[in-house]
């Protein structure tokens, strides 16, 4: 009996990505900053294949007012909102922020960033754990943009966050997967899903990024700046899916030395 | 929100709110939908904040300003 290519595929036998009360058929959450304008912005998503995108809240513009705001091009019929705190430092702050987020009517989650130093935007655990529970008691569903230390994501968890977002590498940055063995480590020990968030640069850090056993990866700067951000997103699209299945399949085990393919057996004299 | 406004009492005094953080010329009592209409918003996609507390869409035509009140508008914007 022979298999097609196409009966694989279908017989991958994956989840879907829950997180809280949703399910998502992409594994792919991307940001929505940085574009070139709305257009481009929703071409690149599109092609992404993400069903969740990310917002920032901010002061409207009053001296362009009659600017359209982006959630004329972001149909919530076809892309799950989710706002941010970015560009918050105390988890005060922060609080404020999602409530304001909150009261756009639109959601009760919060991708959650309380950040600890400019330079890095590395966050503050502290504040982020803080800010976590209050959220959390405020009845939203919380994912925390974190760093990828176990402890503080073993402690978001038992606050309650619905996900831990670690970060492969520092915000903006494209620097890829910095610590593969830190993301097998949280997937090993965290019960919620695993999102990991800022550092993909190009589509093999994706890929690398999916192969460790995270449920799904949050980028934006790796679209937005490419030269061609609507390709990129096809491009990283892929190389979510082909790192997930990877991930299913169980790789081979690395060895120091080479094993040949072909028989030993059978070689002329 | 607050008592002080439920009995409000509008007038054409002239007074000074501060809006975002710009101070901004007022009439004594107008409503913040007045307010967000003078400013050609749409009160479906923006956020009021007022002296640090967020008003429902359905109280926007009901809260009355006061002097050295403060706004703040916000909305969504492109973000990662």
């Amino acid at each position: 009996m022979s298999t097609t290519a196409e009966a694989v595929d279908a017989d991958v036998r994956d989840e879907p990505l829950r997180i809280g009360d949703r399910t998502f058929r992409s594994r792919l959450i991307v940001g929505t900053g940085k574009y070139r304008d709305n257009e481009q912005m929703v071409q690149a998503i599109r092609a992404s294949g993400a069903e969740m995108v990310t917002v920032a809240v901010r002061r409207v513009d009053l001296d362009a007012s009659k600017q359209e705001s982006i959630l004329h091009w972001l149909d919530p019929e076809e892309f799950f909102v989710l706002p941010n705190t970015a560009g918050c430092y105390t988890a005060e702050e922060a609080v404020r922020y999602a409530r304001l987020g909150r009261a756009s009517g639109l959601t009760d989650w919060v991708k959650l960033e309380v950040i600890g130093d400019p330079k890095t935007l590395l966050p503050d655990t502290a504040g982020l754990l803080e800010a976590t529970r209050t959220l959390v008691d405020e009845g939203f569903t919380v994912l925390p943009y974190t760093n990828d230390d176990l402890v503080t994501a073993l402690r978001l968890q038992e606050a309650g966050a619905a996900a831990v977002m670690p970060l492969g590498s520092p915000i903006g940055s494209g620097l890829g997967l910095l610590n593969p063995v830190n993301v097998r480590i949280l997937k090993e020990r965290l019960d919620v899903p695993l999102i990991v968030d800022a550092g993909v640069g190009t589509a093999s850090d994706a890929c690398i990024t999916m192969e460790q056993g995270a449920d799904g990866i949050l980028m934006n700067t790796a679209l937005a700046e490419a030269q061609r951000p609507e390709v990129m997103a096809g491009a990283m699209r892929l190389a979510v899916e082909a790192g997930r299945r990877a991930y299913l399949a169980g790789r081979m085990p690395r060895r120091e030395w080479a094993v040949p393919s072909s028989p030993l057996e059978g070689m002329l004299s | 929100m607050t008592a002080r406004r439920s009995d409000p009492k509008e007038t054409s005094d002239p007074m000074e709110i501060l809006v975002n953080g710009e101070p901004r010329m007022a009439r004594t009592g107008q409503t913040v939908s007045e307010l967000l209409a003078e400013l050609s918003l749409d009160a479906r996609l923006v956020v009021v904040e007022l002296n640090r507390e967020i008003l429902r869409r359905g109280e926007l035509s009901r809260v009355r300003l006061e002097p050295g009140d403060q706004v703040e508008l916000v909305n969504f914007v492109g973000g990662g």
